[in-house]
């Protein structure tokens, strides 16, 4: 051991951070205010602005049309909000979905033109998956550090945070999915003379939907399972009343608000789940 | 000039295709290629034309490259050396946005497996090739309608292609094809996978729209039959070469090797031959020039036991039999007239020897083989069995 002086890593890391913090200052702090304000205005006018008992019917409704006119989701869907606005955690309900959906959507954003990046180059897909598997294996608690260098504490670092740990499923599926599309279609579309391009929207998107929302599904569940580690730097939500219990030793506050979180990821799970279904099938 | 030139053209694949090019042009086999470089040759410097209006087959087992050279000439696959002239331009040497142009306007291609796209309907399938060149909605739906229309479909075009059979899906691929109005379809193994009976239904039904499109046609498979029927031509290609290029009967009754005649001896030639190439120069006698006498004395001669009767234009008649002959002779009868016959069994030159065997099996006499009235030949039963066992057949129908 004593031959080779400790390789400084973590300083290294740290210094990066902190150069990275400082050059770019000024895009953090607009990304921070005006972001935030914008995630603090969806999440309190918007959502919290329509009265709890008209979100459960349009929430029930819409889940009676996704599902194809039964009766299951909508019913499941109903009578878990209720609970959660039974005990009186609808405030923290509608923060922890703002997040989940600025976290999936950003990742999706970002996630399918890397997929198809990565489906269209061999040395992109070199090069990318060893880095999908780091931000994937690497501990989600680990995100929190930088994002709260780069935008303190609040909703922002734990979208940030999320997004990282979000997005390699829907990279992953997106470049799976276009992978899949059998030899013979893309022939095909090449002997009909398509360009790059019309052969991306055409064929190999269409048919690689399936794959790319189940991606999505995990993304969107990744991201809710990050949303109570986010309320540790602060993001609002189910995740700080996790936080509460536990710091509390309240086993009952906990379990309840854990609860709430659960009953969401199944209503999330399930509408993503029936969106998916495909033209053809 | 044809409308498909292709000239030594080869693909290698592995990693040093040249130096296997280099081998290839010192003549060594596919095998000992392998061997020596690692690399495998698709196909080995084939050249053949392929005229407008013509199906064109290019037959051969699997592994011998027909689908491989097939995909070179509408360039899936990039070739590793040689020419293919479309219209008399080099596609091998094209750049993308030309290629783009040839495939969309002239080249067709329709697949083994159907290659339908499962999440498009029917109808906009058909519409595929148009859309891609841009043509407008109303347009493009109209040109599909009508393909769909050929082939049969018109009633499904709001169907997704995972709700037809297999016949109906290759239906579809064949208007998508045809939808374009290209110059050329290109068909790879397109009626192999389905069953035999719908198969020699696509066939039939292709021969038939062939009649009125006069599309230029080139028709992948590995069935011999199925080749023997559609091809104008058939090229028979082996480890990547063409080792014969020639019409159906041609490759049938000549074949240029041992590889093509083993091919060669599994086919129903009873499918294959017509009439025209078992019929024998025929014996007969003038209504109006010869009597009884000089009938009785043609047939002792040739030692038959009946003869067909025409006139100087040789107009068929009808036949006379030794008996009623040589009972004539007997009375003095000076003419033919009162004893000719003329339930004449008779086929037609390209009366396929399948259709013979029904004639001949209830025939007192040889068959006649007529064409516009007038006797062309006659079809005695060792003929037909000769034939089948695959010996004394005349490809021009003239004299054996």
């Amino acid at each position: 051991m004593g031959l080779m002086p400790k390789i400084p890593v973590a300083e290294w890391v740290s210094t990066a951070t902190e150069w990275i913090t400082d050059t770019f200052e000024f895009l953090f702090d607009f990304i921070k205010e005006d972001f935030g304000d914008f995630i603090e205005m969806f999440a309190e006018d918007w959502l919290m602005g329509i009265p709890t008992w008209l979100f459960i019917v349009i929430v029930g409704l819409l889940a009676f049309f996704v599902s194809g006119k039964r009766f299951g989701l909508m019913a499941f869907s109903v009578v878990g909000l209720w609970f959660i606005a039974n005990q009186e955690l609808w405030e923290e309900l509608m923060n922890t979905f703002t997040l989940v959906i600025f976290a999936s959507l950003i990742s999706v954003i970002i996630g399918v033109p890397f997929g198809i990046w990565m489906a269209k180059s061999r040395l992109v897909e070199r090069i990318l998956t060893p880095i999908l598997d780091f931000m994937q294996t690497m501990p989600a608690f680990v995100y929190l550090i930088p994002a709260v260098a780069f935008f303190s504490i609040g909703m922002v670092p734990g979208v940030f945070a999320s997004v990282i740990f979000a997005t390699p499923p829907t990279v992953r599926f997106t470049n799976l999915g276009i992978r899949q599309v059998s030899h013979e279609l893309i022939e095909a579309s090449d002997s009909f003379g398509t360009t790059g391009t019309q052969k991306l929207f055409k064929v190999q998107l269409p048919m690689a939907k399936k794959t790319i929302m189940a991606g999505i599904n995990q993304t969107v569940m990744l991201a809710l399972s990050m949303v109570v580690i986010a309320s540790m730097i602060g993001a609002k939500g189910l995740g700080q009343t996790v936080i509460t219990g536990l710091q509390r030793a309240e086993v009952g506050t906990g379990f309840v608000a854990g609860l709430g979180i659960v009953i969401l990821a199944i209503i999330i799970d399930r509408f993503t789940q029936n969106l998916n279904t495909q033209r053809g099938d | 000039m044809p409308i498909i030139q292709v000239e030594d053209l080869s693909k290698i694949f592995g990693k040093n295709p040249k130096k296997a090019t280099k081998l290839l042009d010192q003549g060594l086999s596919k095998e000992e290629i392998l061997e020596k470089t690692g690399n495998t040759v698709g196909v080995n410097r084939a050249s053949f034309d392929v005229e407008e209006g013509e199906i064109f087959v290019i037959m051969g087992l699997s592994g011998s490259g027909k689908s491989t050279l097939v995909r070179l000439i509408n360039r899936l696959i990039e070739p590793t050396e040689g020419s293919v002239y479309i219209d008399g331009k080099d596609l091998a040497k094209m750049d993308k946005q030309n290629l783009r142009n040839v495939r969309r306007e002239k080249l067709s291609m329709v697949f083994q497996r159907f290659a339908l796209f499962p999440h498009r309907t029917v109808l906009e399938n058909a519409e595929f090739g148009l859309e891609v060149q841009g043509i407008d909605k109303s347009e493009r739906s109209k040109k599909a309608k009508e393909a769909l229309e050929l082939v049969g479909l018109g009633g499904y075009i709001q169907q997704f292609p995972g709700q037809l059979s297999g016949g109906m899906q290759q239906r579809v691929g064949l208007a998508r094809a045809l939808a374009n109005d290209p110059e050329v379809l290109l068909m790879d193994e397109a009626f192999s996978a389905l069953d035999p009976l719908i198969r020699k239904e696509m066939q039939d039904e292709l021969l038939e729209l062939q009649e009125t499109m006069k599309k230029t046609i080139l028709f992948i498979t590995h069935d011999l039959d199925e080749a023997l029927r559609i091809g104008d031509r058939i090229a028979l290609m082996k480890d990547g070469r063409i080792v014969q290029i020639g019409t159906p009967e041609e490759i049938l009754v000549n074949p240029a090797n041992d590889y093509v005649e083993k091919f060669v001896e599994d086919v129903d030639r009873s499918k294959v031959l017509t009439a025209e190439n078992i019929m024998k120069r025929p014996e007969t006698v003038d209504l109006e020039k010869h009597g009884p006498r000089t009938a009785l004395e043609r047939m002792r001669k040739e030692g038959l036991s009946s003869i067909y009767v025409t006139d100087a234009k040789r107009n068929l008649h009808g036949f006379v039999t030794a008996e009623d002959v040589s009972e004539a002779a007997k009375q003095e009868v000076k003419d033919l007239k009162g004893i000719l016959r003329t339930d004449v069994p008779q086929v037609q030159k390209d009366t396929p020897m399948k259709e013979i065997f029904d004639v001949i099996h209830d025939a007192p006499v040889p068959v006649a083989v007529v064409e516009d009235g007038k006797i062309q030949g006659i079809i005695v039963r060792g003929a037909v069995i000769a034939a089948l066992a695959g010996s004394e057949v005349n490809l021009n129908g003239t004299d054996a």
